[in-house]
């Protein structure tokens, strides 16, 4: 017996005690598993060129792909409004796990109902269930506003949730004028980017358009200030308090159109608040007057970038710019549109950042990264290592497409350091898997998921895409601004002399390089 | 608690009042049958179950897709699940379960792996038939190790009128009979979670038990010893601390449902003497199929806390022989100083202390016993996804006068912990932090909070040492800040 009150050991400790182990040995009588030579056999062969043409010849499977569906886009943009429900119309399972997965990344609650659809509804259509769902949304959780999107179910039978919602209307589930904005999110179409684009367009629309035709169309008069919209950001918390440092610094009146960092973010002081921070309603009609809307992930936004400027507003898109030079651009596109200087405090801080690369430079030169990730992501992310001397080997993404794989090779282009540095569109992490084997790289960029391959491959991983489960907080720094920067470039160095580290601590053997100054 | 039963029972009712009236009438009766206080002696706890969830309320409900793929199916380490659909509903479940298993993963074992087929408008459009048959060939080429392939439907599989069945049986006769296993566990189906797990224990029966040559593993041997564990999922390794007490007890383990568990562990269950029934909401159908056709009996038993575990060890062997019996009581009488130990340390930190509970399967009841080892007392509990006999059960381990909730949803909960004021609540990741906004110490009791095992007299250890920590922490000490005092 191994376990003992006096030092309770749990699952990482107990299974490895002799008794424990031996179970573990006879178990194995009744698993009738492959002779141990053929699967070692297997596993060699995954490491081959001769594995990764077939894994790469694959066309209809998908392991391991790094982009969730449309739905949970929906939901990061209704959480990003004031006092908003996020009310997603269809099957009830997938709203559990939209609630899940927000939650395991940022440690806090995601409020989030569903008009829980089922056999009746797929045949009926689901407009009892809209017409309840919202009469008891509305009476339990007290929203302004709710903001609808659809899972796959409804959208394959094909609800009319525009009807659906001015039905609800009519048979007194809320009132007439309450704020209801829709937009419809077919997990089949896209990812989880583009259910952030349609959901932002639909808010957009329903207080810009006329409230799904039963209002005046607002006209816009252009004024000075700016808007900002941030894209699908699993670092949202520390990014818009960043950003509106940022705006404030250059004495801009922003809007920022769709801020989740307040419901990601409530104290524990003794009670819940279901509803904190958000855009809100006065600031989405303020956002039609703005002089120009600044997009910073322009592949999360598509839909949305077109929709502004087609109501007349300059659109300045980004690529999620990471490091000095995306920084630079991002601040004289603020300085170019609001004809005010960059702001002194802003100079230093870019001084400070290449201070800090500048010490550390030498440890990251040269040094070979695989990434994956949301394609605007993955873009900032290369921008920032090119800068370093580093090379963004592999670069994946599963939801780009061609657009984003000619923007990557322009990026590679732009620098030596990109020679020989490929973009994978719509690739998963199975392909990552055979391209570290078949073509190594010294670090890996990417989400809790990597850490697969790390235990694969032992590439050592740097945990800055959505979703991190397993590490905590991360999501209350931020990546973007020159502060931002320095924190991912801290997160690249950590990683680095963790490894060289570990890769130095044999006694008598490797440790005279384990050296106390680096 | 210091009110009596019936000052505790008029409580309830006036909380209940009070949560019903924020909600339309109509729906108000609708929950209200869900909503009650437990009165001893009554052969249930009063409240109607498996029933559609209101829409809108905010339902902690899953759907039978996260019961077949999440639960039954996707612990099945050395088979590949296809979750069959677009990409969503693989990725939000990929790994999270924390079915632990042994082997080694992308080669001879698949559970913390995504396998969809990511369905494109095409696929709905034209069907996704091909596709899956397509798949089906890029799974055995690439991953060649697999035992066996079971396909997982999301919501628009059978809406479109997809034939997985008919691509099922072509690809497995292609393959020379491999395992090839359709399950119709698409979202919409049911009410919860939990067709989803009647729904997979049917395919099993039909897919497996009726396609498998009983000749498959002739090298197999019984004894009259054989058991097989029904219904642990390995959930921090939950069926590794059971299976050492059988072990200990003289039974031979054949076979694990499904944590840690393989196909042929499957297959050979038949020739089981014994079936040891966990999670009796999730297996209970296949248990009761293999008595009808094999004549297998199940029982159930409990491996919560030292009050139940050593009442279950009994129980088992009791279907037994006297060395077994015997043996039983020496596994009993050796962990008894361990357990002593952990009452020792851990219950006058702990006595009196109050908890409600809402989370799935089993546990709602089965968890009830280790807390009074404790001396907590659980005041209040319910079920995701119960049906009435699950809440019969329950009768068995609860006091007058608990508070029932079935169904919950999150403005109920939040109300009646806000009012009940428990020293813990044990629940899941979507009201984990919702709680201890509220300042109120919780343990995640689906996943145990990334802890575990909490089976068995090892896992009471830790079961002991967490709610300890959770309670104890200093950290609810300082949500007031104190000039607000």
């Amino acid at each position: 017996m191994s376990q003992s009150a006096d030092k309770v050991i749990d699952h990482e400790m107990l299974f490895r005690e002799p008794e424990y182990q031996t179970m573990l040995a006879n178990k194995k009588e009744f698993e009738f598993n492959h002779a141990d030579d053929k699967i070692k056999s297997i596993v060699e062969w995954t490491k081959t060129e001769d594995y990764k043409q077939k894994n790469f010849a694959r066309d209809s499977l998908a392991v391991n792909p790094a982009k969730a569906c449309q739905p949970l886009g929906a939901v990061y943009v209704a959480n990003g409004f004031a006092k908003t429900l996020s009310f997603v119309h269809g099957s009830q399972g997938c709203v559990a796990y939209y609630r899940s997965h927000f939650s395991r990344h940022f440690k806090e609650p995601t409020s989030c109902v569903s008009s829980s659809m089922t056999e009746d509804a797929a045949v009926f259509g689901g407009l009892n269930n809209m017409v309840d769902g919202l009469a008891n949304a509305y009476s339990l959780y007290k929203p302004d506003m709710i903001a609808v999107s659809t899972t796959c179910m409804a959208e394959v039978i094909g609800d009319d949730v525009d009807a659906f919602i001015k039905t609800s209307k009519q048979k007194g589930s809320i009132p007439e004028e309450f704020d209801v904005p829709f937009a419809h999110t077919p997990a089949f179409v896209g990812s989880h980017i583009t259910g952030y684009d349609n959901a932002l367009m639909g808010v957009l629309r329903h207080f810009w358009d006329g409230k799904a035709k039963t209002t005046e169309p607002l006209v816009r008069v252009p004024d000075e200030s700016i808007n900002f919209i941030g894209g699908f950001d699993g670092f949202v918390v520390g990014n818009m308090k960043e950003i509106r440092r940022i705006f404030d610094l250059f004495g801009v009146k922003v809007n920022i159109i769709c801020d989740p960092s307040g419901n990601w973010n409530t104290p524990t002081d003794g009670e819940f608040r279901m509803y904190a921070g958000g855009t809100t309603k006065e600031e989405v009609i303020a956002a039609l007057h703005a002089k120009a809307t600044i997009v910073f992930q322009e592949f999360c936004c598509e839909k949305t970038s077109k929709f502004i400027a087609e109501h007349g507003q300059e659109v300045v898109v980004l690529n999620a710019p990471v490091g000095v030079t995306g920084t630079d651009k991002f601040l004289m596109e603020i300085s170019r549109l609001t004809g005010k200087p960059i702001p002194a405090q802003l100079e230093k801080e870019r001084g400070e950042l290449v201070d800090a690369m500048a010490d550390s430079q030498a440890h990251l030169h040269g040094k070979r990264y695989a990434l994956y990730g949301d394609p605007d992501q993955m873009l900032g992310y290369a921008g920032f290592l090119l800068e370093l001397g580093a090379e963004p080997s592999h670069v994946l993404s599963t939801n780009g497409g061609k657009e984003w794989e000619v923007k990557m090779n322009a990026l590679f282009s732009s620098s030596p350091y990109g020679a020989g540095c490929k973009a994978y569109p719509k690739r998963d992490l199975w392909h990552l898997r055979s391209l570290l084997f078949t073509e190594p790289v010294d670090f890996m960029i990417g989400n809790t998921y990597g850490k697969f391959l790390e235990r694969d491959t032992k590439t050592p991983l740097v945990r800055m895409v959505f979703p991190i489960f397993d590490r905590h907080h991360y999501h209350r720094y931020p990546t973007w601004g020159y502060d931002g920067a320095m924190r991912v470039l801290v997160m690249l160095l950590d990683e680095f002399f963790e490894a060289l580290d570990g890769n130095t601590m044999e006694i008598a053997k490797t440790d005279y390089s384990y050296d106390i100054i680096r | 608690m210091t009110a009596t039963v019936e000052e505790r029972k008029a409580t309830n009712k006036a909380l209940i009042e009070e949560v019903l009236k924020a909600y339309p009438e109509k729906m108000a009766k609708r929950r209200a049958k869900h909503l009650g206080s437990f009165e001893e002696g009554k052969p249930d706890c009063g409240v109607k179950s498996n029933i559609k969830s209101l829409p809108g309320v905010m339902t902690i409900r899953g759907c039978a897709y996260a019961g077949s793929k999440g639960v039954v199916w996707g612990p099945i380490k050395d088979m590949v699940h296809i979750s069959h659909g677009p990409v969503g509903c693989g990725q939000y479940s990929w790994a999270a379960r924390r079915n632990y298993y042994i082997g080694t993963t992308g080669i001879d074992t698949f559970v913390t792996m995504q396998f969809t087929s990511d369905f494109q408008e095409k696929d709905i459009v034209f069907g996704g038939d091909k596709k899956l048959d397509k798949i089906i060939d890029e799974i055995q080429e690439l991953f060649p190790l697999n035992k066996g392939i079971s396909i997982q439907s999301e919501c628009p599989i059978g809406l479109i009128g997809d034939d997985i069945e008919a691509v099922s049986k072509k690809k497995s006769k292609e393959l020379e009979g491999h395992t090839i296993v359709p399950v119709r566990c698409e979202g919409f189906r049911g009410v919860s979670q939990s067709l989803g797990h009647h729904l997979a224990n049917d395919a099993i029966r039909d897919w497996v038990f009726d396609r498998t040559d009983p000749n498959k593993h002739s090298e197999f041997v019984s004894t009259p010893y054989d058991v097989a564990i029904i219904g642990d999922y390995n959930i921090g390794g939950d069926a590794w601390s059971s299976r050492i007490l059988l072990e200990e007890m003289g039974l031979r383990v054949i076979s694990q449902w499904s944590g840690d568990g393989t196909i042929a562990e499957i297959e050979n269950t038949p020739k089981a003497k014994l079936n040891v029934l966990h999670c009796y909401r999730s297996m209970n159908y296949i248990s009761r199929h293999m008595e009808e056709k094999y004549g297998i009996p199940w029982v159930e038993y409990n491996f919560f806390g030292p009050t139940m575990i050593e009442k279950s060890l009994r129980e088992i062997a009791s279907h037994f022989d006297e060395t077994i019996k015997a043996k039983a009581e020496e596994v009993i009488a050796k962990y008894k100083p361990l357990m002593q130990a952990v009452v020792d340390k851990f219950k006058p930190r702990l006595e009196g202390k109050t908890v409600m509970l809402y989370i799935g399967g089993l546990r709602p009841r089965h968890v009830i016993g280790a807390y009074e080892d404790l001396g907590m007392v659980v005041v209040g509990t319910g079920y995701e996804f119960g049906h009435n006999d699950d809440y019969q059960r329950t009768t068995h381990y609860i006091k007058d006068a608990t508070l029932i909730y079935d169904d919950v949803t999150g403005y109920e909960f939040e109300h009646f912990v806000d009012k009940v004021k428990p020293d813990l609540v044990g629940s899941g990741i979507k009201e984990k932090y919702v709680f201890q906004k509220m300042g109120v110490p919780f343990r995640q009791m689906h996943s145990w909070d990334y802890s575990g095992p909490y089976h068995g007299y090892d896992g009471f250890a830790i079961f002991a040492r967490d709610m300890d920590m959770a309670i104890s922490s200093p950290i609810w000490g300082l949500t007031k800040a104190p000039w607000k005092s």
